[in-house]
Order: C-alpha cells, then structure tokens, then sequence
C-alpha cells in the first residue's frame, strides 16, 4: 500500500518535469527503456539531484540574506511610523477627494524574487488609477523601483511621467527619500498625489496602502469650503509671509516625510516577502530531491534485484 | 496610530506632546507642563490650552519643562502643530540633546561658514553659506544661552 502510493508520488514527478525532453522521462519511466537494455542508467537522475541540491543552497542563503536584512529595516520602519502621525492628525487622510490632476506614486522594489509584493502595487495603482481617471482629468503614473516600471511598461507607458530605479542601492536615508520627492515634485503637476505601497505587517503579511497628499490649493480650497479639511480654518498659521506660502512649505514636507515612511514600510515588506518565498522554495527543493533519492534509489535497487535473480538462476539452471 | 480626544470643555493641567524625527520618536504622548518652540517668528511657549497652531521652525532649541525637570534638544527646522485638545505635534528633520554639543566644533563651523560666505561669488554658495552660519550661530546661541 505505501509502496503504491509512493509510486504515485514518482510518477507525478515525471509529469511535473518537462515532458518535451525525452531523455529525461525516459529516465524514470521503466517501459521506455530501450529494448533488452538491462538496466537504466541513473546518471540523470543524479545530475538533476545535485542541480536541485544546489538550487535549495541558493535559496536557503537568499532567506538568510533576506531575515538579516529584514532585522534592521524593520526597526528603521517602526521608528519611522511616528513621523506620518501629525500629518494625518492635522490634515487628516482623504483618499475619496475628487480632483483633476492626480499622480499615483507606486512604490516597487528593484529585484525580483519577492513573492507579490510588486504585483499588489502595479494591481492597487492600476485600479486607482481607473478610479480616478474621468472626463477632464488627468492622471499619471510616477513609478519607482525596476519590477514595478517593467509592469507599468506593458500596458501604461504613455501615462507614465517620471521612473525611479535603485532606490535601495544604499540604505535608505531622509535626506536621500527628500531629494527624491522634490524630483517628482518638480516634474510634475498635481492636485493630488497618491502614494501606493505595501504597509509591513508581518514577516507574512502586508497591506497595500494608499497614502494621499494634497496640494497646497487643494487643501486650502478644501478647509475654506468646511469640507474634509474643515478645521484646518481654526489654526493660526504662524511663518512665512502668507498662508499659501506656510501650506506650501507644509505639503512638501509632508510628501517627503509620507514617503520616507512608504518607501521604508515597502523596502521592509519586500524583504519579508522573499525571506518566505525563499523558505517556501527550500521546502519545496527539499521535497522533490526526497522524491527524486527515493526514484534513484528504487531504480538502482531494481537494477540490483535483476542481476542477482539473472545470476542466480542462471547457477540454478547449470547445477541441475 | 491611535484616536485623538476631542476639544475638552476645560482646559486640561498638562499638555500632551509627540516629537518625531525620521528615525526615532523621540517624545511619544508624552504628558509634559510646557514646551518652548523655536518658530520662525520667534520662540513660543506652549502651554495647555494654546490656541491651535501651525507654526514653522527654525534651527533653534526647543525645550520640555516636565515638573522641575527641563530636556532641551537643538532641532534644524521642521514643523509644530498645537491642536485645540492640548496636543502637540513637532516633527523635525534632525535634533539632538544641547549636551551632546561639541562647543569646540561649533565655532570652527561657524568661523568656517562665515568666511564661505565673505568668499561666495554665486546666489547658490551665498544661500548654502548662509544657511551654515545661521545654523552655527543658532547652536552658538544654544551652548551660551
């Protein structure tokens, strides 16, 4: 019974393997073997043994690369989540607010292997980006990171403004994410910006995030009409010379300060997504070279059970 | 992040403040009696009850009083929000403790960035020298003061 059902198992890994080379299936089907042939040679069988042995070493060091990293990110991320908290108090987060030129910032990661993380982005920009498109509107895509801009390239290329790539070639930095936003802010017209990434969770789990910074007129059109922004009208502004000014100077460095908090809560979230795809392909590595020692151990004790029976009874046959 | 209180019908006998930098936060919900800021229009001192405020920051000290207690950090610039419920807000871009202030260091920088700015020919250098020396004679002023 338990032979049977790991014959089972045998089988549908020659299935798995890519049936368009012969030689290769060949190697574990037993009626394809060639005519009186005696045995079947279990080189294959070893080479794909060590290639996924190798593959699992990969893997397993790409996990432990990811965790190490991840320990430092993560607390920089916690650290950072302070600094978005006083702009949400004082302007509060007004994703539903209507108005004409909007720009979706999607923040992805340069380097693949990262499990879902950049398809949750692109899936999340793009469907807000449906959202927010209309009659008399305008939106445009502002992309950082390589994996994301591939995506956007496929299908978005003519609303996409401005791409960012090897953001995270240093450690990631205020001064560098405040250089970066006053990059976009220069090079584009908005009324709103909308910033999309993944909020770090857990190791497992991340949540896509949008994060919305209005402009200056905006927000002032907004808290004089008492609409979202409606006490804003109760502050006494104090700074520059006038009120539009002081707004100014306060969305911008809310934008930088928003995305310094998303581009480290997805940097965060892209390491913990490969640490579990990584591990997820280890485990897996580790179950097919079991099915794979069981396949070469069975044949080679196969071809072992055939001589000795071949010996055997040809001596039976000579002694009588 | 958690809920804000609305506007209590009295004032309340301590003021509740958040101070965060890019790395850290440095004070959170934190019950504090006043808190002097450093605003572009000149210091500001905070106390329960201060009218809701946005104000702009400039290189400067911005001091805690808890009790008999008194912390003072020097912060480069960054915002303060006064909200009508008694909170405080300070996001800045950097600030440390005035005690982990070289004074040594200080004059160099400031002797350094007074003689860039003799020296400046462009509106760029003139404003990056400028920027030096108000920020070394803010530190200055902090270490005597």
């Amino acid at each position: 019974m338990a032979m049977a059902a790991l014959r089972k198992e045998g089988r549908r890994l020659v299935l798995s393997s890519n049936p368009s080379s012969f030689a290769r299936s060949a190697v574990f089907s037993e009626e394809s073997c060639p005519f009186g042939a005696r045995s079947v040679s279990t080189q294959i069988v070893r080479n794909r043994m060590s290639s996924v042995k190798n593959i699992q070493k990969i893997t397993k060091a790409m996990k432990m690369v990811a965790a190490s990293k991840l320990r430092s990110v993560q607390t920089r991320t916690e650290n950072s989540r302070g600094l978005w908290q006083p702009f949400t108090a004082l302007l509060g987060d007004a994703p539903g607010v209507d108005v004409k030129k909007n720009v979706i910032i999607a923040v992805s990661s340069d380097k693949g292997l990262c499990g879902g993380i950049n398809s949750t982005t692109v899936k999340v920009s793009k469907t807000l980006f449906k959202l927010t498109s209309g009659p008399e509107k305008e939106t445009k895509y502002v992309v950082l990171g390589e994996k994301g801009k591939v995506q956007f390239l496929r299908d978005s290329k003519k609303s996409m403004e401005l791409s960012v790539t090897e953001l995270q070639k240093n450690p990631l930095n205020y001064t560098q994410v405040s250089v970066l936003a006053d990059d976009i802010l220069k090079n584009v017209e908005y009324d709103a910006l909308r910033i999309v990434y993944n909020k770090f969770h857990s190791v497992v789990q991340f949540i896509p995030t949008i994060s919305t910074i209005l402009s200056p007129e905006v927000v002032e059109r907004e808290s004089e009409s008492g609409g979202r922004l409606g006490d804003l009208d109760s502050y006494e502004i104090e700074g520059a010379e006038t009120k539009a000014e002081v707004l100014q100077n306060l969305t911008e460095f809310q934008f930088s300060c928003m995305m310094f908090n998303a581009v480290l809560e997805n940097a965060c979230s892209e390491l913990g997504a490969r640490m579990s795809a990584m591990d997820n392909a280890s485990r897996n590595a580790g179950d097919m070279l079991d099915r794979l020692t069981l396949t070469y151990n069975r044949t080679r004790q196969a071809a072992i059970t055939t001589e000795l029976s071949e010996i055997i009874s040809g001596a039976a046959a000579l002694s009588h | 992040m958690k809920a804000r209180p609305p506007t209590p019908a009295s004032i309340p006998s301590k003021l509740t403040v958040n101070f965060v930098l890019p790395y850290r936060s440095e004070i959170s919900s934190k019950e504090v009696d006043m808190v002097i800021i450093p605003a572009t229009t000149g210091q500001m001192g905070v106390l329960p009850g201060h009218v809701a405020t946005i104000a702009e920051l400039k290189p400067g000290v911005l001091s805690v009083h808890e009790g008999s207690e008194t912390t003072k950090y020097f912060v480069s610039s960054g915002f303060a929000f006064i909200h009508a419920n008694s909170f405080a807000d300070i996001v800045a871009v950097e600030a440390v403790p005035v005690d982990r202030i070289d004074p040594s260091l200080v004059q160099k920088g400031l002797a350094d960035f007074t003689q860039k700015l003799s020296s400046a020919t462009t509106d760029l250098e003139k404003a990056e020298a400028q920027i030096g020396v108000d920020v070394h004679s803010a530190l200055n002023a902090a270490l005597t003061g």
